[in-house]
């Protein structure tokens, strides 16, 4: 057992829209990561996995807005912290993020290193600018990315370029905890495997000490996460490793995940996808009961009335669903035959 | 599921040494360097390939986008032939596409039924009763599993991206083309809507019989519908043949390292191979 870097206590948040009506995107979700664990979120568009990303830096800004729970970095909560501090003192340094489209989010008019000098000016002032171009660049050049990169405009730089330097720049403090939003969903194969290499490179080399992973894909989820949670219309409906989490998935929902998945291996063709049918409920009115009732084909009435928590069962593995685990384990395999 | 034929209908649409270059002199770009190729009619062709490798600019160049540098594409035997307005319009009715951006790929001032009704006028359906009109687009909604009842008076952007895409495929599915070019048809949209994308992609095929061009770069979409699978890298075709025999049996280093590049879950993905 590792020192617990991040822990999160039934963290709740909402987006008040303009009609005034309450969403609630991320509804009582409690996690731990321990140091030099990386822990993954799927989770279909819509599920709340993005607001959750934003919520755990605690800064928030409308319309999301902070409800209850508590956020715990190294020691220090800062879930109640004012938001000055927070981009003072946390941001950066002990929490940093990647947003879902990062290589849009730099100045065309900037070239790289202004980008970085404004990063380590705004924490540690007194550095020159010569230490900072030092520093970056040896850390790029360990990064294996090349030092040239610095000097250039991001319009010179290739997609999967920008996004790794991305990476680079938000890590260049060496925040404890790194959230990465779907850093490879808009790269070809081949880029996102080098961004994917690059993640692995940090968390060994030690830059990072624990990441959060977030996507859709859980083929890649299962090869860079130790841990994966799966989140369905705000909350946590399945949490465990990896490797159980792909080979013995339990909740309906999870199940249904991963008869979408695609893979260029021999027999790929004649297994049929299994697409979970509906869309996810409106987070305005959320049901009563379990939210996957609606489309949940092992769904029974009681499903719909009262509320199901999250109950724990094997060891460290826990769900949400009313019907026993070694049943929906025996429904699945009669359905394999 | 996909089978793999044999034997083959006409060929639909094919390639001689067709060329694409940018620019000139010494800023020149050669996107696309004579390729040749030949899609049979009813058949899912692939083209597989990394960003920068030519597939886009392919694509474009069979819809008539942009203009052919060298070489001559054929259209049903003929050279086809789209220098005149008119004669752009007869072939557009034949080759029509689904782009890579949902999000971008409709009129935001029009509503749905707006565009669900331009389809049909397209194919001649002008003068129909109100009636057969309405009928027509919720048959093409419920082969996409969307209501028609629910999109009326709606705009594009009210809806979500799986569902946009859908819709896309809706529209297709009314206007009945011989060709179908898929640009990407699934990179925007999620794990879980893109099973239901590739399996209407493939219903399409089963009830109209067309010609469908999918362009991915993610070789295991492309195992999962096509018959068969073109390899393109730096502008070129390395590999093509039937889906099993080029995935099942790579012969060429890009097609082993397109097939390395996507995650694994029942063997070990090799990280080292970048």
């Amino acid at each position: 057992m590792g020192k617990t870097i991040l822990e999160v206590k039934d963290l709740t948040t909402k987006y008040i829209t303009r009609f005034r009506e309450d969403v609630y995107a991320v509804d009582h979700v409690s996690l731990s990561l321990e140091e030099g664990k990386s822990l993954g979120i799927a989770g279909e568009s819509g599920c709340g996995k993005s607001t959750l990303a934003l919520s755990l830096m605690g800064y928030y800004f409308p319309p999301l807005h902070y409800v209850s729970g508590e956020i715990i970095i190294d020691g220090k909560n800062i879930s109640k912290m004012d938001p000055d501090t927070i981009r003072k003192n946390i941001l950066g340094k002990e929490i940093a993020y990647i947003p879902q489209a990062a290589m849009n989010a730099l100045n065309p008019t900037q070239r790289i290193i202004s980008f970085i000098e404004d990063v380590i000016h705004a924490h540690y002032p007194e550095m020159s600018r010569k230490e900072i171009y030092e520093s970056a660049r040896k850390r790029f050049e360990e990064l294996n990315l090349s030092p040239a990169v610095l000097e250039k405009y991001p319009v010179e730089l290739s997609g999967g370029m920008k996004q790794r330097t991305v990476i680079a720049i938000s890590t260049i403090l060496s925040p404890k905890v790194l959230i990465a939003d779907e850093p490879s969903s808009a790269l070809d194969v081949t880029s996102q495997k080098m961004v994917i290499r690059m993640l692995k490179n940090l968390m060994e080399k030690g830059y990072i000490k624990s990441m959060i992973f977030i996507t859709h894909e859980l083929p890649l989820l299962y090869n860079v996460t130790d841990d994966i949670m799966v989140m369905y219309a705000g909350q946590i409906v399945e949490k465990s490793t990896a490797k159980d989490m792909i080979f013995d998935p339990i909740h309906p929902y999870s199940k249904g995940l991963m008869g979408s998945i695609i893979v260029p291996e021999a027999g790929a063709r004649n297994t049929k996808l299994t697409a979970i049918p509906g869309t996810p409920p409106n987070l305005k009115k959320p049901p009563a009961g379990c939210r996957f009732a609606e489309r949940c084909k092992y769904a029974f009435n009681e499903c719909k009335a009262n509320a199901v928590g999250l109950k724990d069962f094997d060891e460290g593995r826990s769900y949400r669903c009313l019907i026993d685990s070694a049943r929906l384990r025996e429904v699945y395999k009669n359905e394999q035959q | 599921m996909s089978s793999n034929k044999t034997h083959h209908g006409p060929v639909c649409l094919s390639g001689r040494g067709v060329t694409k270059v940018y620019g000139f002199g010494s800023r020149k770009t050669v996107a696309v360097d004579h390729v040749d190729f030949d899609f049979y009619e009813g058949e899912i062709v692939s083209i597989v390939g990394e960003s920068g490798s030519g597939k886009t600019t392919l694509a474009k160049m069979l819809l008539g986008l942009t203009s052919v540098t060298e070489g001559q594409i054929y259209y049903q035997g003929k050279p086809r032939d789209i220098r005149t307005r008119k004669k752009k319009k007869e072939y557009w009715t034949n080759v029509q596409a689904i782009f890579q951006d949902p999000f971008s790929s409709f009129n935001v001032f029009s509503k749905i039924d707006t565009v669900l009704l331009d389809c049909i006028n397209m194919r001649g359906g002008r003068h129909l009763p109100r009636d057969k009109k309405i009928e027509l687009m919720t048959e093409a909604c419920s082969f996409v599993n969307l209501k028609f009842e629910e999109l009326t008076n709606k705009y594009p952007f009210e809806l979500s991206g799986g569902q946009m895409q859908r819709l896309m495929i809706a529209r297709i599915f009314l206007l009945k083309p011989k060709v179908l070019l898929a640009d990407e048809p699934t990179s925007m949209i999620d794990a879980c809507s893109r099973a239901t994308i590739l399996d209407m992609l493939m219903n399409l095929r089963k009830e109209t019989g067309m010609t469908i061009i999918f362009i991915t770069h993610d070789i295991g979409l492309a195992y999962y519908v096509s018959d068969s699978v073109y390899i393109m890298e730096q502008g070129k075709i390395v590999e093509y043949g039937s889906a099993d025999e080029v995935i099942l049996n790579p012969k060429t280093y890009n097609t082993k390292r397109l097939i390395s590049d996507v995650p694994k879950i029942y063997e070990v993905w090799d990280l080292s191979t970048v």
